[in-house]
């Protein structure tokens, strides 16, 4: 005869009510996580993508995602002829808002040279792009179909594939197309008065062939730093290894966000040890009038400990696990991408069941405490 | 079996008990010295404020005395301090108690709070579940072993708690009003219960009541007027 489930099943109704509760905060903790994740990986994604192990950019900068960053079209040539590099591939980005079905669509775009280093990875549904001109792959967060049309500057670019996961540290879903899209759309999209500059002649050509950072992919054997040296003798470049790029990403691009939802983090988790301590004390402190009669009609304390701890790893288990359920339902339908990993579920079951621990200790405590007396009160 | 009337089984000798010091002081036991034998069934009666219930808590090892000998079952378990760190092991083994109000666990359906306290004192599930069927057919309230006590009647759900507190065959039943919450016929079938009971297990039952009309259900009626005890009158 347990008696803590017996409690549990007469009090059904209420202990499902305060699971649910809880759940729902625990999903809530999981969802922060799972963001905080998320922005990470995001982050990443972008330098990730093009899988290559150094990125040539504007001497003195750390673009092009931390600052930007403008190379002659021409840097291209000279990193490829440099001596472990495979294959090399210029590259821009830029963001774009283009109207699509009435909205307005937010586009990370990816100009890219096809056939070198920075186009999409794994296209999920369709093909690559294949036509020089007008043809664009995005992000299936986007919205976007294959077959839809949408108008980015003046020309009209028909989506052929669809990717995943890859979004800018801003959550914009990126898209790619050719280089020479890029960069006719860039001198669109530029201000008035450079326009009318360029209009005049003047400086068209330069601004029409430069991109933002030449991505090179190396020799397994070759040294990334040795040839990073190589490039910086180049005095308009500097070159970044992935691992600088990726590091430099997270400190600066993100880490504001990240140490912002890593104190939320903190403060929900607290609150969430406070309400589970708060729940499973009140729990016990109703119960004190029927320990008092446990105790009178001889109950040792090992019975009565069992009572209060098991209901209350019962209610940290079910409101976990229920938690976990509902995010794992509902996290394809946040905005940004929530990543959960094993481990922050199971760091979060650690948490919660020290806390439930703890919380029953103080239960314990009063239930110890209380005077078997109290039951005959009246 | 034979019953030897002489046999104490509750012996307080010169207990005093009283609560919070100075201005405050409230002396609800003085001097108190009380034999109640095997087989006996006797009456605490007295006004409100009495006593009443501290001597009965005292003989129940619920409150300390303030001074005194408390012998039960012929084991000097108080004398200026427990003698036993066990307590609820001895309630467990030899004391039944029951309520002015029943005090059934509420989440606990008849027959699993009388098979409770067979299983704190060792009883196999089985072997509880089988007695506490049989006390509860011998109390009349067999039909409604798996109902959950907000269910039972007031009547029933004192059968249900002296059952429970029969279920270890204890030698000491203190009762605090067990019949308030019933009729008088009621009251009167509970009252025989109970003189059946002593007979039958040898043990002792001592029972706090107001009602007069139960009067003559007792051996022996004691009463308690401002913590003093007159008494052991014949009923
Ligand atoms: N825990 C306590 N702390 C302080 N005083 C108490 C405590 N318990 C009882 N008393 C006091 O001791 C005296 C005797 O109380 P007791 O409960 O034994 O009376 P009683 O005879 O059972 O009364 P009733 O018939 O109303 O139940 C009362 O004056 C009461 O106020
Ligand atoms: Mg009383």
């Amino acid at each position: 005869m347990n008696l803590a489930y017996r409690d549990v099943r007469h009090n059904l109704f209420r202990f499902v009510l305060t699971c649910l509760g809880l759940s729902l905060l625990m999903a809530v903790v999981l969802a922060m996580i799972g963001i905080y994740n998320g922005l990470v990986s995001d982050a990443l994604n972008i330098v990730k993508a093009p899988q290559v192990d150094l990125w040539v950019v504007e001497s003195g900068t750390q673009g092009p995602f931390a600052e930007a960053s403008k190379l002659p079209g021409g840097t291209r040539d000279a990193v490829a002829r440099l001596h472990g590099v495979v294959a090399a591939g210029s590259i821009t980005y830029q963001t774009v808002e283009a109207p699509f079905r009435g909205d307005t669509l937010r586009l990370y775009l990816i100009g890219y040279e096809p056939g070198r280093p920075g186009g999409p990875d794994v296209v999920s549904q369709g093909r690559g792009i294949e036509q020089s001109h007008f043809e664009i792959v995005a992000d299936v967060k986007s919205g976007l179909s294959i077959g839809d049309v949408i108008r980015l500057g003046r020309n009209p670019f028909t989506v052929v594939g669809l990717v995943e996961d890859t979004t800018n540290s801003g959550g914009d879903p990126a898209a790619f197309i050719t280089l020479r899209d890029a960069q006719v759309l860039q001198t669109q999209l530029a201000p008035a008065a450079q326009r009318v500059q360029e209009a005049r002649g003047a400086g068209l050509l330069e601004s029409q062939d430069s991109v933002a950072a030449v991505i090179a992919r190396l020799k397994p054997n070759a040294d990334p730093q040795a040839v990073a040296q190589t490039v910086q003798q180049w005095k308009h470049l500097t070159a970044l290894t992935q691992a600088d790029q990726e590091s430099i990403l997270l400190l600066s691009v993100v880490d504001r966000a990240k140490r912002q939802i890593g104190l939320f983090l903190g403060i929900l988790l607290t609150v969430s040890a406070v309400v589970i301590a708060l729940i499973i004390y009140t729990m016990t402190m109703e119960k004190l009038k029927q320990i008092a009669t446990l105790k009178l009609i001889g109950a040792p304390d090992r019975t009565i400990i069992g009572l209060i701890v098991q209901q209350s790893l019962a209610l940290g288990a079910v409101g976990w696990s229920f938690g976990l359920i509902l995010i794992l339902l509902v996290k394809d339908y946040f905005p940004r991408r929530v990543v959960l990993e094993p481990i922050n579920a199971a760091a979060l079951a650690g948490i919660i069941l020290v806390v439930c621990i703890a919380a029953s200790g103080l239960g314990v405590r009063a239930a110890l405490k209380v005077d078997p007396a109290t039951a005959i009160g009246g | 079996m034979s019953v030897d009337p002489r046999r104490v089984i509750v012996d307080v000798a010169n207990v005093s008990k009283h609560f919070g010091e100075g201005d405050a002081r409230v002396d609800a036991l003085k001097d108190i010295d009380l034999a109640v034998h095997a087989g006996e069934v006797v009456a605490l009666l007295g006004p409100s404020g009495s006593g009443k219930t501290t001597l009965l808590n005292v003989i129940g090892c619920i409150i300390d005395p303030s001074a005194g000998k408390v012998t039960l079952d012929d084991e000097l378990v108080y004398d200026n301090r427990w003698l036993r760190s066990d307590l609820r092991k001895l309630r467990l083994d030899k004391i039944g108690f029951i309520f002015q109000f029943h005090n059934l666990l509420p989440f606990l359906d008849a027959k699993d709070n009388v098979a409770l306290v067979l299983k704190l004192a060792g009883k196999s599930a089985t072997e509880a579940q089988r007695r506490a069927l049989e006390l509860l057919d011998y109390l009349e309230v067999g039909h409604r072993k798996d109902s959950m006590p907000a269910l039972l009647s007031g009547g029933e759900a004192q059968r249900v708690a002296i059952a429970r507190a029969l279920a270890n065959s204890p030698r000491i039943i203190l009762a605090d009003e067990p019949t308030a919450a019933l009729d008088s016929k009621r009251a009167g079938i509970v009252m025989d219960l109970l003189r059946k009971l002593a007979a039958e297990q040898d043990a002792c039952i001592i029972a706090v009541t107001h009602d007069e009309k139960i009067y003559d259900r007792f051996d022996k009626l004691f009463h308690l007027r401002d913590g003093r005890l007159d008494g052991g009158d014949m009923a």
